[in-house]
């Protein structure tokens, strides 16, 4: 007898947390061999669905049906067992263990001296079936960013699932990267295996999805097939207006150089770096994923020791010891992990946001509390941060929230240099057109911006010149980005 | 999404922020029931109350009656009356027991003995006869007697400031431990530190005259205790943030080595020869407040001075700030600008400097003893933790420390007035800690870490 009865269906799904209505009936329903997107700008209450899902969150109310069977997911083993795999946006790696112990913990043989070997084989296919090269007895905590979301993906692979959840994986992804992921999915779907993918590239979106599925403020808004939908359409259901130019670039007048860095150097991560930024300039850093993009400007800023390089600002040589050192120059770094490295996850987000800004605020010491407040809701209009006050923890932020106080504590600084790594990295796009408008502005005020992003279009559509680093090495220069090409710059990047 | 705070949120906050003051509440109402004694007008109790309330009013020139009938409790009234009178330095003219026709004859003659009576000091029955009036130069208005009433041993106004004076110190070093325990840190050499300090302090002292040592000596004296712990404190945090050694290895060695130098400088001994003034550090301050006169222990007063700066500290200053952040994560601290081993340093120096001011207390309290303040640490981290202070760090609240404190001293105090044995205190007391902390990791849970 075939079972005629979508794979999964859920119904009426509810959710709240303290003063946060994230879902308010909620439904969704994906058949077999189906790639269904799901879409909804930052808060709209994505990730609280698939935690649902993943037994990770209970619904407040709602049902999950399973090929017609209801099912109760009350712990993510639960959800395990019922064939639900899911890759969350924030990794839930174990930092001391290597990659392989990673994929399959809670899953290993049992019994006192297990034979290994085999898991870690296992492990090295995997990898090599999504075509990247990670070591893989380093402890998790030494990859980077893409390199962690490649191992949950793996991990997610390595389980036998009838359903296949993805939050954001691509969002630390290059394109080639990216395009593998594509290749295994496609694989998956010939099997009948279902996959809900959530993304804010709307790029990949039309080149995966076969539906769409938009939420907005925790509630349904509709779906569609992909065929049927256009990108102005799917934007307008998601922040509830369209958006005329995606890259609204406005071209800064452009000065002397600012930032100077002459021959930088680290290990093998960077080797003998040198470039310059101008006042008003926006300079797009690209690359592979381990091509040395963020080694580079952790160097600049000071979170790392430098083997050798100068660097100088307006003019004047650093001594660049300590971060500290680099924001008093007037250098900032937006880091490309913000749950580990941009936010104090157990303090509020006013708390996080005044961070690097309390001298602004302060009297011989005392914080004003008052204008850190004030300073911070300006942020909070002009980044539309979803946040049910001030004092709430930043943990229990959306992602796209938690990224937008990041770049909102750093934007505090008026700095002379800003560098971003991966700025738009998990924010919807109607946000993402408020950051683009935001660099525009700091430009036209002759700040220089180092933009490094995986996301081409972005790079191409914002930077006025473009680097292209391969292996810690710069690879190339692109000058003339009118006329680049992604695939321009992915010759360039491959090396 | 600003959408406005629903009922339960509110109350689960408040719960959240003053759970801990409502346990406080909760064990001083309990014990205050538990220790509830039966004043009567009558027995010893009240037979010393009512001497003391006509010492108070007479004066020792007064010539006083002690009157009372021939039930049960009033032989001691008459006792104890008797010899608190006495005691005060006043004069008993006649103690009467008996009859009321008894009573009359025995004062008329009390009366032309001693040329007059000032006072009588009566049980409750006895003041309420009718005969007072009748006798020349007596009446019923100078009979002074106590009503009976309840009153709860554990809530005298002497039993509180008790409680208070035994807290301060502890308090006073969980300020620095409380800091430390943020950072995600830990200090267990506070209780060595405590004895360092107290005998560095009275070997100071003891080379500037001992006994007969003046005022300068004696700050000279406890500047050196003050700056030998918080020495140490420097030591370990040198250790945790140049070195990398975790702090619960460094502060372990250090509470060995602090102990070892503290004994050594005494050689073993004990020094008592202070000069009276370094004893009044941890006296009383007389104080008038609305017309009722008491000592506040000093060491209670410096608590509540030091919990109100620190408090100002950790919530409205940038350093308080920072000190969050370096505990909630250190990395990004590090990238925003926060000096993470600078502020480190500094908050361990601060629970050293703060140990050898209860080491100071103390000494001065006691003696200059290398045996003061074992294990001392252990209930300092308890307070903190009881307080809800996390030790994950990155979260907890000054006054919460001072409350947890303030929790375990009324539990000590309330068990040893309901006089339970060590044994049965030192299981509730544990038991006190673990729930503690098991409200707090449910709490965390529920916030969805
Ligand atoms: N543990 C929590 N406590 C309180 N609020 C929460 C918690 N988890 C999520 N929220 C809130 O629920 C709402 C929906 O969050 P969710 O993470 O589902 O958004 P999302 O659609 O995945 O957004 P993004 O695109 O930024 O990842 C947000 O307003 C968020 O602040
Ligand atoms: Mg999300």
């Amino acid at each position: 007898m075939v079972n005629t009865s979508p794979l999964l269906q859920m119904q009426g799904i509810e959710k709240s947390f303290p003063g946060v209505r994230a879902l308010s009936g909620v439904d969704l329903t994906l058949q077999r061999g189906e790639v269904l997107a799901l879409m909804g700008e930052n808060g709209a209450g994505k990730s609280t669905l698939i935690k649902t899902l993943g037994g990770a969150h209970q619904p407040d109310a709602g049902t999950i049906t399973i090929e017609g069977k209801l099912v109760s997911l009350s712990s993510p083993t639960a959800a395990i067992v019922a064939g639900i795999g899911v890759i969350y946006q924030e990794f839930n790696l174990i930092p001391e263990l290597n990659t392989w112990e990673n994929i399959f913990l809670g899953r290993e043989k049992s019994g006192f001296f297990v034979d290994r070997s085999h898991e870690r084989t296992r492990a090295a296919e995997l990898f090599k079936q999504l075509g990247v090269d990670i070591p893989l007895d380093v402890p998790c905590r030494r990859l980077s960013v893409a390199q962690q979301q490649l191992v949950e993906i793996a991990k997610a692979l390595s389980q036998d699932v009838r359903i296949l959840v993805m939050d954001e994986p691509s969002a630390a992804l290059t394109p080639q990267e990216v395009e593998k992921l594509f290749t295994i999915i496609r694989d998956l779907q010939t099997r009948g295996i279902g996959i809900i993918y959530i993304s804010h590239r709307l790029d990949e979106i039309f080149n995966i999805a076969d539906t769409i599925t938009v939420l907005r403020d925790g509630q349904y808004v509709g779906d569609a097939p992909a065929k049927e939908m256009t990108r102005e359409k799917m934007i307008e259901m998601m922040v509830g207006r369209s958006i005329e130019n995606e890259f609204p670039k406005q071209a800064a007048e452009i000065g002397e150089p600012r930032l100077v860095v002459d021959g930088l150097c680290r290990g093998t991560a960077v080797r003998n770096v040198s470039f310059n930024v101008r006042r008003g300039e926006v300079l797009g850093i690209t690359g592979l994923v381990g091509a040395g993009r963020t080694e580079l400007v952790r160097l600049i800023f000071g979170a790392d020791r430098r083997d050798a390089g100068e660097i100088s600002l307006d003019g004047e040589s650093l001594k660049i010891r300590s971060p500290q050192d680099a924001i008093h120059a007037g250098i900032c770094l937006l880091t490309e992990d913000r749950k580990s490295q941009g936010l104090v996850l157990c303090r509020s987000v006013r708390e996080n946001f005044g961070l690097p800004n309390l001298k602004q605020f302060s009297w011989f010491g005392a914080i004003g509390q008052k204008r850190e407040r004030d300073a911070f809701g300006q942020y909070v209009d002009s980044l539309s941060i979803r946040i049910p006050h001030q004092e709430q923890l930043a943990r229990n932020l959306s992602g796209g929230n938690q990224q937008k106080v990041v770049l909102a504590k750093w934007l505090q600084q008026n700095a002379k240099t800003l560098i971003f790594d991966e700025p738009t990295r998990g924010i919807d796009v109607g946000t993402k057109h408020e950051i683009y408008q935001l660099m525009n502005r700091l430009a036209a005020d002759g700040t220089s911006i180092i933009m490094i992003s995986s996301e081409l279009p972005e790079v191409l559509g914002m930077s006025d010149r473009i680097l292209v680093m391969h292996e810690g090495q710069l690879k190339g220069e692109i000058t003339d980005v009118k006329s680049a090409t992604q695939e321009h710059i992915m010759e360039t990047a491959i090396g | 999404m600003t959408s406005p705070k629903p009922k339960s949120h509110v109350w689960t906050t408040l719960l959240n922020e003053y759970g801990m003051v409502l346990v406080l509440l909760f064990l001083v109402i309990t014990f205050s029931a538990m220790t509830l004694q039966q004043m009567d007008s009558t027995g010893a109790e009240a037979g010393r109350e009512v001497a003391r309330l006509i010492a108070d009013q007479h004066g020792t020139s007064a010539v006083v009656a002690v009157v009372t009938a021939t039930k049960g409790g009033d032989e001691e009234f008459a006792v104890a009356a008797n010899s608190a009178l006495q005691e005060a330095g006043v004069t008993v003219a006649v103690t009467i027991s008996g009859s009321p026709p008894q009573v009359k004859q025995a004062l008329e003659a009390a009366v032309v003995k001693h040329g007059r009576i000032d006072a009588i000091a009566a049980t409750g029955d006895s003041a309420g006869l009718t005969l007072f009036d009748r006798i020349e130069g007596v009446g019923s208005e100078k009979c002074v007697s106590v009503e009976p009433s309840k009153w709860p041993k554990f809530a005298k106004a002497e039993n509180i400031l008790n409680v208070a004076n035994q807290t301060a110190v502890y308090a006073i070093v969980a300020i620095g431990m409380t800091l430390v325990i943020i950072t995600a840190g830990i200090d267990l050499s506070v209780g060595s530190l405590i004895a360092l300090s107290a005998v560095t302090t009275a070997a100071v002292i003891q080379m500037n005259g001992g006994g007969d040592a003046g005022t300068g000596a004696i700050v000279v004296s406890c500047i050196a205790g003050l700056l030998a712990a918080a020495a140490a404190g420097f030591f370990s945090g040198t250790m945790i943030t140049a070195f990398r050694v975790p702090p619960f290895i460094v502060t372990l060695s250090v509470m060995l080595m602090a102990r070892g130098l503290a004994r050594r400088i005494t050689d073993e001994e004990s020094i008592s020869d202070l000069p009276q003034k370094f004893r009044s550090i941890a006296g009383s301050t007389e104080l008038n407040l609305l017309g009722y006169e008491f000592g506040l222990p000093n060491p209670v007063i410096l608590m509540i001075v030091l919990y109100a700066i620190a408090h100002l500290i950790m919530t409205k200053t940038i350093f308080g700030r920072y000190v969050y952040a370096v505990g909630g994560n250190a990395e990004a601290a590090r990238l925003s600008g926060v000096g993470v081993k600078k502020i480190t340093l500094i908050v361990y120096t601060l629970c050293g400097a703060l140990a050898g001011l209860g080491g100071i207390l103390q000494a001065s309290k006691l003696s200059g003893d290398p045996k003061l303040g074992v294990m001392f640490e252990l209930d300092v981290i308890a307070a903190v933790v009881v307080g809800g202070t996390s030790l994950m760090g990155g979260q907890g609240r000054i006054f919460g420390t001072l409350i947890g404190a303030l929790i375990i001293a009324v539990i000590k105090n309330g068990m040893n007035l309901m006089k339970i044995g060590s044994s049965d205190q030192q299981i509730v007391l544990g038991a006190v800690i673990l729930i503690a902390v098991l409200i707090d990791t449910l709490k965390r849970r529920g916030e969805g870490a």
